[in-house]
């Protein structure tokens, strides 16, 4: 493609080992007087900083509007990435390096305002990510499919990346690039150059970004001469080798919107280089690829080696033997399938087979931290501050926060839309381990809308802050992103409904899907009813926070309703065969569900409809079933009678149940104490349940009697001083009051005297006289 | 997955027979290297089981119905000269699998040792023949060689069915067949030598109880490939259709016209609950005990079948099937039906159309 005499292109797929060999061996081969590399010409005055001692690789150039770091875009590099073994030849042989992509000041500003979080993604595209333009049909799937293969990655690994020395021994190592050249422009022509006809002013953005690159390609030329190497996604070759006039290119960079941009490296992760994290223009396995560009020779004898290493550390029996016959294996797959070498699907089908005995856990371990890995770039302290770092100056300016050393305390008023906006602020910060506020216990006030923190600003906030740039370029998305993956990595559910609750209370609403997700998968996998007894009323007390700060959180609402569902089916099992602190561990439970279904039963939350009476089928399950701890029956008892869930008479019959003969004295102790735990006053009003209880407790035998006395003092001591009194005094009427007791039963007026007590009568009458106006003279009554 | 129907009949040809026209034709067509005293290349071999068109216009029908990567580890596996072992749940085709290996590989698939609780020593290595062992004295013609044995002396791959049913010290016996790839016979002060060529494929069940496991040393000398349950619905349903079909007509019992909705409702819950995830993807569940193969769909259908023919109006529906799928996954009485409610209560109720099934599951669950 390129003459003899002319500049050298070297089209390579952004992140591919083997690109980067291959540009390499070119470079010094030809051994250019200046490098031009794909990527935003507003980064030329950071070049510097690549070859300084603290730079390490994954890291990224961030462009980023100057006034909304939420509007950025990102060109991340990783070792094994062509630009960056590029740039990293020019700063050691001294030579210039340029960066010749359309300025990111056009970039962003095609986004314009409003569209950040699409504007992310769609400039992640053109950066190094994919040498095949999104939304054509995928040229290299044509080369490869011409080649036999199905996939076009593997085909593009089979013949560049895994190709060792970039072309053979000895040999051009121009020569591949040649080839890559022509077959690119056998692409282009066959499915057309973009919308190159350029007839109208909305030309393509890959045209635009072109026509960019030919002018500065052109005044390098003029600058360095042709003596010159441009490095750029192989699609990009062919338009940089045709002649354009100057005229033509000019007219179609006219115009551009702009905006002020500004451009800093931050570190970067392998993990956000891979399509997990769900970035559109990822790698599947940068680990991999960081393994085949620094092994030096071997690559899958080492590959192996390293996975049996990590096996074995997390104590899978994995011998030198199995190494060699997984060697062996991917060594004859890879014939088997007719490729050159064993790639990774090929080393991952004999990992499979010969060290994890078949099973997808240990690989999954594999895959996750060798073939992504947990590589941390590091960016240098000369380099420029964060935008994360300037967007939370930013913010502390508006909401008129100081960063001061000294500890000071601050009250917010979550009604008011600052303090409320403050609050936020110093969650997210939490979330991203910026401890900058601490929350304290507010001081006289009550309510859910009254917060008090500690703030307290520590230079090695400055620090966190920094580490926490990765997550993102504003406090928010970092936050986001941030709580997105703790969600991921949560092992309990409880860790999981905490974040949530930290999500609602920081205004995450972004954040919440996953969490969400991750929370109804925990709770669905979690055998133990304590759990998610547990983890039920953080999430209806978010719920009610979610109210005061005006969060959406109807998915809050679906999930604690299948949370609550799934505590229902499991509570009964969960209840039987339980020693006595268990019992008493688990009647609280029961206490926080019962709250917690009363809370979420309410109008407009999903799965709601007829919650109330399924709890109350599990209660009456509860009550009845014999074997279950007294505790745990006797508050399901009182629970359904305080919500009129019992039949007339039926409290009676359970607790006669309960306290006849047949039960043990310290089981009927406990039922008493489950009854009773929440007040007594019932036992004063229904004398009928007074006389079950005194009939019991007179009958307890003398030797069971020492036995029950610290139960049931523990139960009737918790009462009030009033309900106390008005018992005793029950007790001392003795008898007497039983047959009161037993007349008011047959008036079927349960609480109520026999017959109307005048004298007590009399003292009401002289208010109600008043209230009816009636003389008092004339009832002066007896 | 398996081509069901050719197990069941009674009069059933070896796969090398049953095929041997399309195992000529690759044979013919081959022209890649083969390990030594193999009858084909392992390209040829991985193409027999997964099926192709050769150049001369023969249509070699596929055996394996599923995913490619998983015959291709399995002869690639043999081609290294490690044993292979095939692990799955019930109606996975791993005999299936492993006969037709056999045959593509060696050509015969006859040299097997059935796994069983009572499988002795004597199936693996060899044993003698009593009356002339009397009457001569140990020599080499009073003893009767295994299949294994068999196998090592003419360099020809050995079948073990269900592996793991054999009692681990037998198990083991193993060990010196694989690794020295020689069995001794100290009785005589001789010793039989594996030949080239000579292989060992196993089959296992994963999820079976009371299964003697593998010693590490047994294990570390097979490569192990798990063959998976059908990857789509639509397979399973296919499959399970199909052989409840076949099933059906042995049994006399009337084909049910609209049974094939309640079919892909019992292949639905079998697969969300063994996969422990909604078909939608949302929904995470937890996974009863019992293994839910594909054969147990199979065998609920049929049994509802059987019921809804004998007491019902002829037409399958949710109560026939009910009671069935309720059997199938609790296993464990206490876990799985905890499990098995939480299911019906958090997806079945709340599933469009689901309406008669939940109500029939409640009814026999209650």
């Amino acid at each position: 493609m390129s003459g003899p005499a002319g500049p050298a292109l070297l089209g390579v797929r952004h992140h591919g080992p083997g690109s980067a060999r291959a540009v390499v061996a070119a470079l010094d081969q030809c051994r250019p007087g200046a490098v031009l590399i794909e990527g935003p010409p507003e980064a030329d005055a950071l070049v510097h900083l690549a070859a300084e001692e603290g730079m390490r690789p994954p890291v990224a150039l961030l462009a980023h509007v100057s006034d909304d770091p939420g509007r950025a875009a990102f060109w991340p590099f990783a070792a094994f990435s062509p630009e960056w073994a590029a740039l990293r030849w020019a700063l050691t042989h001294d030579v210039p390096v340029r960066f010749i992509d359309l300025p990111a000041a056009h970039s962003l500003a095609a986004g314009g305002p409003g569209g950040q979080q699409q504007e992310q993604e769609q400039a992640q595209e053109p950066g190094p990510g994919d040498p095949r333009p999104a939304p054509r049909l995928d040229p290299l799937a044509a080369l490869a499919g011409a080649a036999g293969y199905d996939d076009p990655e593997r085909w593009w690994e089979d013949v560049v990346e895994h190709s060792r020395d970039g072309g053979p021994a000895g040999g051009d190592a121009l020569a591949p690039f040649r080839a890559i050249a022509e077959a690119m422009a056998e692409l282009r022509t066959a499915y057309g150059d973009d919308d190159s006809d350029g007839s109208s002013g909305d030309a393509g953005r890959d045209t635009v970004r072109e026509a960019h690159m030919r002018l500065k390609l052109r005044e390098a030329r003029r600058e360095f001469g042709d003596d010159i190497a441009v490095v750029c996604g192989a699609w990009h070759v062919p338009a940089l080798a045709e002649k354009r006039t100057v005229t033509a290119d000019r007219q179609l960079l006219k115009g551009l919107p702009k905006v002020k941009a500004e451009t800093v490296w931050v570190p970067w992760t392998h993990r956000r280089l891979s399509r997990h994290s769900g970035y559109g223009a990822g790698i599947t396995s940068p680990g991999w690829y960081g393994h085949l560009f620094h092994a030096p020779d071997r690559p899958v004898e080492r590959w192996m080696t390293t996975v049996a290493r990590l096996l074995r550390e997390e104590d899978h029996p994995v011998s030198s033997a199995h190494v060699i016959e997984a060697v062996r294996l991917a060594d004859t797959l890879a014939a088997l399938r007719g490729r050159p070498l064993a790639g990774l699907t090929e080393t991952t089908d004999a990992i499979r087979a010969v060290m994890c005995e078949g099973s997808d856990v240990p690989l999954a371990l594999v895959r996750d931290r060798l073939v992504i890995g947990d590589v941390l770039g590091k960016v240098p302290d000369s380099a420029p501050a964060s935008p994360l770092q300037r967007d939370l100056t930013r913010l502390q300016r508006t909401l008129r926060l100081k960063p001061e050393a000294a500890g000071r305390d601050w009250e917010f008023d979550l009604r008011k839309d600052t303090d409320a906006a403050r609050s936020r602020l110093l969650h997210r910060l939490r979330l991203l381990g910026v401890g900058w506020g601490e929350p304290v216990r507010s001081r006289g006030g009550l309510g859910t809308f009254r917060e008090t923190w500690r703030l307290c600003w520590e230079p090695e906030l400055a620090v966190r802050l920094a580490e926490a740039a990765v997550w993102g370029t504003t406090v928010e998305s970092a936050a986001t992103a941030r709580a997105q993956s703790l969600a991921h990595e949560a092992k309990a559910l409880a860790d999981v409904t905490t974040l949530a609750e930290l999500c609602l209370l920081a205004g995450l609403g972004e954040a919440l899907p996953v969490v969400m997700r991750a929370l109804s998968e925990r709770a669905a996998l979690d055998t133990d009813v304590g759990h998610l007894a547990q983890a039920l009323p953080a999430l209806v007390r978010s719920l009610r926070y979610g109210d005061v700060r005006r969060t959406d959180a109807t998915a809050l609402g679906e999930v604690a309703a299948g949370l609550a569902e799934r505590v229902f089916v499991g509570l009964p099992a969960a209840c039987s065969g339980l020693d006595a602190d268990a019992a008493a561990r688990m009647r609280e439970h029961v206490d926080a569900v019962h709250q917690a279904v009363g809370l979420l039963a309410g109008p407009g939350v999903p799965g709601e409809s007829g919650m109330r009476e399924r709890w109350a089928a599990v209660l009456t399950v509860l009550a009845g079933r014999d074997g279950l701890p007294g505790g745990i029956r006797g508050r399901a008892a009182r629970l359904l009678l305080d919500d009129g869930g019992l039949a007339e008479g039926e409290a009676a019959r359970l607790m006669g149940l309960a306290l006849s003969a047949g039960a043990a004295p310290a089981d009927a102790a406990a039922w008493i104490e489950g009854f009773l735990g929440s007040g007594g006053s019932l036992l004063i009003h229904d004398p009928r349940l007074f006389t079950l209880v005194d009939d019991w407790l007179t009958g307890v035998p003398p030797d069971a009697f020492t036995g029950v006395l610290p139960l049931l003092r523990r139960t009737f001591s918790a009462f009030e001083a009033g309900v106390r009194r008005a018992l005793g005094e029950q007790v001392r009427r003795g008898p007497a009051d039983e047959e009161a007791g037993r007349a008011a039963e047959e008036k079927g007026i349960p609480g109520f005297g026999a017959a109307l007590d005048e004298e007590r009568a009399e003292a009401v009458l002289p208010t109600m006289r008043l209230l009816l106006g009636t003389t008092p003279t004339g009832g002066t009554g007896r | 997955m398996t081509v069901p129907g050719i197990e069941t009949e009674a009069l059933r040809p070896h796969a090398e027979d049953a095929f041997a026209e399309e195992l000529k034709a690759l044979a013919a067509a081959d022209d890649r290297p083969r390990p030594a005293r193999w009858r084909l290349s392992p390209w040829a071999v991985a193409t027999y089981l997964l099926g192709g068109t050769l150049p001369d216009g023969t249509v070699i029908t596929p055996k394996y119905v599923g995913p490619r990567r998983v015959v291709e580890v399995a002869v690639t596996t043999l081609a290294t000269d490690r044993a292979l072992l095939l692990l799955g749940v019930p109606g996975t085709a791993k005999t299936w699998v492993s006969e037709h290996l056999a045959a593509a590989v060696s050509g015969d698939s006859t040299l097997l040792v059935q796994g069983t609780a009572g499988t002795a020593e004597e199936a693996i290595r060899y044993g003698w023949n009593y009356a002339r062992l009397l009457a001569h004295g140990p020599s080499r013609e009073a003893l009767v060689p295994s299949p294994v044995m068999r196998a090592m002396a003419e360099g020809m791959t050995a079948r073990v069915e269900e592996l793991t049913r054999i009692p681990a010290d037998v198990q083991d016996t193993l060990i010196t067949v694989l690794s020295e790839k020689t069995l001794p016979i100290p009785e005589l002060g001789e010793e039989v030598q594996a030949v080239r060529g000579f292989n060992l494929i196993a089959t296992a069940n994963d999820r079976d109880r009371g299964v003697n496991e593998l010693s590490s040393a047994l294990r570390r000398r097979f490569n192990t490939v798990v063959l998976p349950l059908p990857a789509t619905a639509d397979a399973e349903v296919g499959i399970v259709a199909r052989r409840v079909d076949q099933l059906g007509r042995s049994l006399d019992l009337p084909a049910s016209p609209d049974g094939i909705d309640e079919i892909r409702r019992v292949v639905t819950v079998f697969r969300e609950l063994r996969d422990g995830l909604t078909t939608d993807g949302r929904t995470k569940l937890k996974s009863p005990s019992g293994t839910l193969s594909t054969a147990e769909a199979i065998s609920v259908v049929t049994g509802g079948l059987a019921l809804a023919a004998h007491f019902g109006d002829g037409v399958l529906r949710a109560g026939d099937v009910a009671a069935g799928i309720l059997g199938a996954v609790v296993r464990d009485p206490a876990q799985d039906r905890v499990i098995w409610q939480e299911y019906l209560e958090t997806v079945v109720r709340e599933r469009d159309g689901w309406k008669d099934f939940y109500r029939a599951c409640r009814e026999v669950s209650a």
